[in-house]
């Protein structure tokens, strides 16, 4: 034994039980010497920071709800006579997928709160990735380094959008099956392909009894798995940029500078996740979501009235509903008229979502690193274009409420309709130039956007009034604070890492490494 | 943050105790809250409350309760658990701020060519000489591509063919319910409809025909053509929409038009239905029908034309089967 394994031996002697444990596994890994870094790593405070955070923990909880719902979840379109506790049900034949959402619903301790927390979450999931997207695309988050973050945000949103989808359809209930004949007849209207698509998918013609095992092993194992990919390149290539962040407060683009993971960080993010879990759960308990029982089983010859498919897909359902019934009609060949509205209009939407950093920078001739984010005043004209393409999307998803306005308002379904598909056009062409005009007004307003501290009256002995700002808000500096810089441990990694050289031996060709 | 040490090691050696060395404290590791001892007490709360909340999500889901009680207690037991750390961590932590510097991502351009010249190198050591093995490795991988798609594409499900130009409608199929009855021509009042399919295929998704009756006697003519197609006041179309393929489920007795529920297309049922409102492009197709001789009605053929929406083999919006 020698002295330095002696030494460590009495060393070890003193320490407690978690630090012993420590050590072990620090031995194993040298944490102590990489893990530094990870405490002391900056995360910027401001509050849209934490739209992204609100994607992340609702998936979170979409993982934690979605397996529970798979240990009772029978993805089966066999027909089986329905004899659970739910009454009005009882005798009826229903597929096996429907007969097991309403028992998992009602028989199940904790399952109708899982469901319903599952599908709330699926909402905000998808909801607060658009909102995360909107916050990045208007403070020009997505210029270099991170156009391709930006994709890949952009490919999830695609993928959530799917899988949302899919999700809402397994139960085999009369609205979701209506969803699923219309997703069959979007996927026929492809040229070329599309057919061939709609037959492969389904296993055959519509509707065939594949569709429910298919959707389910793609939305419980395929798309899951992806989007986990994806988020952990995403949240690494975050991490290998740093957190880009407004400018202000001491912020340059060669610091980063908030508060430190360890602890602040880590307690407010950690507590943001119970936070969300925790609305999830109270939505589950008190607001009704997919209740469906009252839906009924899905036959193909079968359909309710007011049918709208979650929020997210609203958007696409507007843009069915206000496309003219045009086609294009070829010797033999036809491109029919749901093409237009329910694939080209994402694919140019998508598209431009992912050329968007190419051809901003191409238009602005900007192509230099940034790492401070613009202000959306700042930069009137992408935040007009934005916000005008934000306005026409905004327009489509009212106009899936088409049916339900008419009925609200008592004017007929004529005047709705037409008054959307008028809107679609006018309201971005007007958003336009309002928006822009707005951000020009902004940028001469002094002071704009800084936080404003109160005036307070004083009344002297006198009888006189005094006016004196009020204190300043602890933490919060308008211009140029002290910063805490750091402490950057300046380690020889090359040296800490390897045993004491020696010399390379013969027959061995030694590659020389430099760590950066 | 670590209390300040005095570095105990010299620089490069790996030791477990050394710690950090940070500087004096500043103004920047004060709490942010101005009374610290309200917004512990405020934590405090938090937790007591979220720690109640949480047993009785226990004793909810213990008795079985109902998904109000139990979403409500865990519910609060949450969101109260969050807001306590949520809370800590913004007042009762170094309130900073705090700055880290930040590398630039761009790379020089001696870097990047170092970078290019050694994978050139290396790759071109290690093919030198033996292009034929790379060109055969690429072949075989280029194989393994496409016959790894075969499987894993084709056998998904059959070929369309022929299957989305016609029904199982047949000459002389009886018009059939749900419920296995065929229907006679004393069965629909004058405003009535019901769903009917050919009696092999019933309930099926593209058989789905809808049955109204117009007029008590007489030959309904919705189209010039089609003369003998709607006997004692009947008429026959597809349930299928045009456009995105709905059951045209929703009939308005007043206006004699067939509405999709689904995009709110609406069809002319006097007029061959053809779509006097919505985003539906094409007619719904009419089955022609007769009566058979004990008065059942029957179909004089299968449609004419494709049913449901368009695809792309499908040719144009008129084409008719001859």
């Amino acid at each position: 034994m020698s002295a330095a394994q002696a030494d460590g031996r009495a060393a070890r002697r003193e320490e407690s039980a978690v630090e012993r444990l420590y050590g072990w596994v620090d031995d194993r890994f040298a944490i102590s010497r990489g893990g530094r870094h990870l405490l002391d790593k900056i995360f910027p405070d401001h509050w849209s920071f934490m739209l992204g955070e609100i994607a992340l923990y609702s998936f979170i909880v979409l993982l934690v709800t979605g397996v529970f719902l798979t240990l009772y979840f029978v993805p089966s379109e066999h027909d089986i006579v329905y004899n659970g506790v739910y009454g009005p049900l009882r005798g009826q034949t229903v597929s096996e997928a429907y007969a097991s959402t309403v028992n998992l619903s009602f028989s199940v301790r904790d399952g109708l709160l899982m469901r319903q927390m599952h599908h709330w979450a699926a909402n905000i999931f998808v909801g607060s990735i658009v909102v995360h997207m909107l916050r990045v695309f208007f403070t020009g988050g997505f210029r270099r380094p991170r156009e391709i973050n930006w994709m890949i945000g952009a490919t999830m949103l695609i993928l959530a959008i799917f899988n949302g989808f899919l999700g809402y359809s397994l139960p085999d209930d009369l609205i979701s099956g209506t969803g699923i004949r219309i997703a069959y007849s979007i996927l026929e209207s492809i040229p070329f392909v599309g057919t061939y698509l709609a037959y492969f998918l389904f296993g055959g013609s519509y509707p065939g009894t594949a569709i429910i095992p298919r959707f389910f092993i793609i939305h419980v194992l395929i798309l899951p798995l992806v989007i986990l990919g994806l988020l952990a390149a995403h949240l690494g290539i975050l991490v290998r940029h740093r957190h880009s962040q407004f400018p202000g407060r001491g912020a340059r683009e060669d610091n980063v500078v908030g508060s430190p993971l360890w602890p602040a960080f880590a307690a407010k993010t950690g507590g943001f996740f119970f936070l969300i879990a925790g609305v999830t759960a109270l939505l589950g308990a008190l607001v009704q979501i997919n209740p469906i029982w009252l839906y009924g089983q899905y036959y193909p010859y079968k359909v309710s009235y007011a049918v709208q498919p979650d929020w997210y897909m609203g958007w696409l359902d507007g843009a069915l509903r206000v496309m003219p019934s045009w086609e294009i009609n070829l010797p033999g060949h036809m491109v029919p008229t749901i093409f237009f509205p329910a694939v080209l209009l994402p694919g140019i939407t998508f598209g431009l979502i992912y050329a968007w950093p190419l051809i901003e920078a191409k238009l602005t001739g900007d192509y230099a690193e940034h790492h401070l984010l613009d202000r959306p005043r700042d930069k009137p004209l992408r935040t007009a274009i934005g916000a005008a393409t934000f306005s026409f999307y905004f327009v489509l998803f009212g106009a899936s409420a088409t049916d339900v306005l008419a009925n609200y308002l008592t004017v007929s379904l004529n005047v709705v309709l037409w008054a959307f598909r008028i809107a679609c056009i006018v309201v971005p062409i007007v958003v336009f130039p309002v928006t822009y005009k707005i951000c020009r007004e902004i940028q001469e307003t002094p002071g704009a956007g800084s936080r404003k501290r109160p005036n307070i009256v004083v009344r002297s002995a006198e009888g006189g009034y005094e006016v004196v700002p009020s204190e300043e808000y602890p933490g919060y500096v308008e211009r140029e604070p002290d910063l805490e810089p750091v402490p950057v441990e300046e380690v020889d990694v090359v040296g800490a890492m390897q045993p004491e050289q020696e010399e390379t031996p013969e027959g061995i060709y030694r590659i020389p490494r430099v760590f950066r | 943050m670590p209390e300040d040490r005095e570095p105990t090691a010299a620089p490069g050696q790996a030791v477990r105790h050394e710690g950090a060395r940070l500087p004096a404290r500043g103004p920047q590791f004060e709490v942010a809250a101005r009374n610290p001892r309200r917004a512990e007490g405020v934590v405090a709360v938090a937790f007591g409350a979220s720690l109640l909340s949480f047993a009785a999500f226990g004793g909810a889901y213990w008795t079985n309760a109902d998904n109000f009680v139990l979403g409500l207690t865990l519910g609060v037991a949450l969101a109260a658990f969050g807001f306590a750390l949520t809370y800590w961590g913004k007042y009762l932590m170094p309130r900073g701020p705090f700055e880290e510097s930040r590398p630039m991502m761009a790379t020089t351009r001696a870097e990047r060519e170092e970078m290019v010249a050694d994978f050139a190198l290396r790759g071109k050591v290690a093919v030198e000489r033996r292009g034929f093995l790379a060109k055969l490795m690429a072949a075989a991988g280029a194989v393994l591509g496409i016959v790894v798609a075969f499987p894993l594409i084709r056998s998904l499900g059959p070929k369309p063919d022929q299957s989305l130009y016609h029904t199982k409608w047949r000459k002389g199929s009886r018009l059939t319910t749900i419920d296995g009855q065929f229907v006679h021509v004393d069965d629909l009042d004058v405003g009535g409809i019901v769903t009917v399919f050919p009696p092999d295929d019933i309930g099926g998704a593209f058989s789905q025909t809808i049955l109204l009756r117009i007029t008590q006697t007489g030959n309904v003519v919705t189209e010039p053509g089609r003369e003998t197609w709607g006997p004692d006041g009947y008429l026959a179309y597809s349930k299928v929409c045009t456009h995105a393929g709905c059951p045209v489920g929703l009939y308005e007795k007043l206006t004699q038009q067939l509405l999709c529920p689904c995009h709110q297309s609406l069809f002319n049922v006097l007029d061959g239905a053809f779509p006097v409102f919505g985003p539906a492009p094409r007619p719904l197709p009419q089955l022609p029908l007769y009566v058979d001789g004990e008065g059942y009605l029957r179909a004089q053929s299968d449609y004419l034309e494709p049913i449901g929406p368009g695809f792309w083999y499908r040719g144009g919006s008129n084409v008719m089967y001859k």
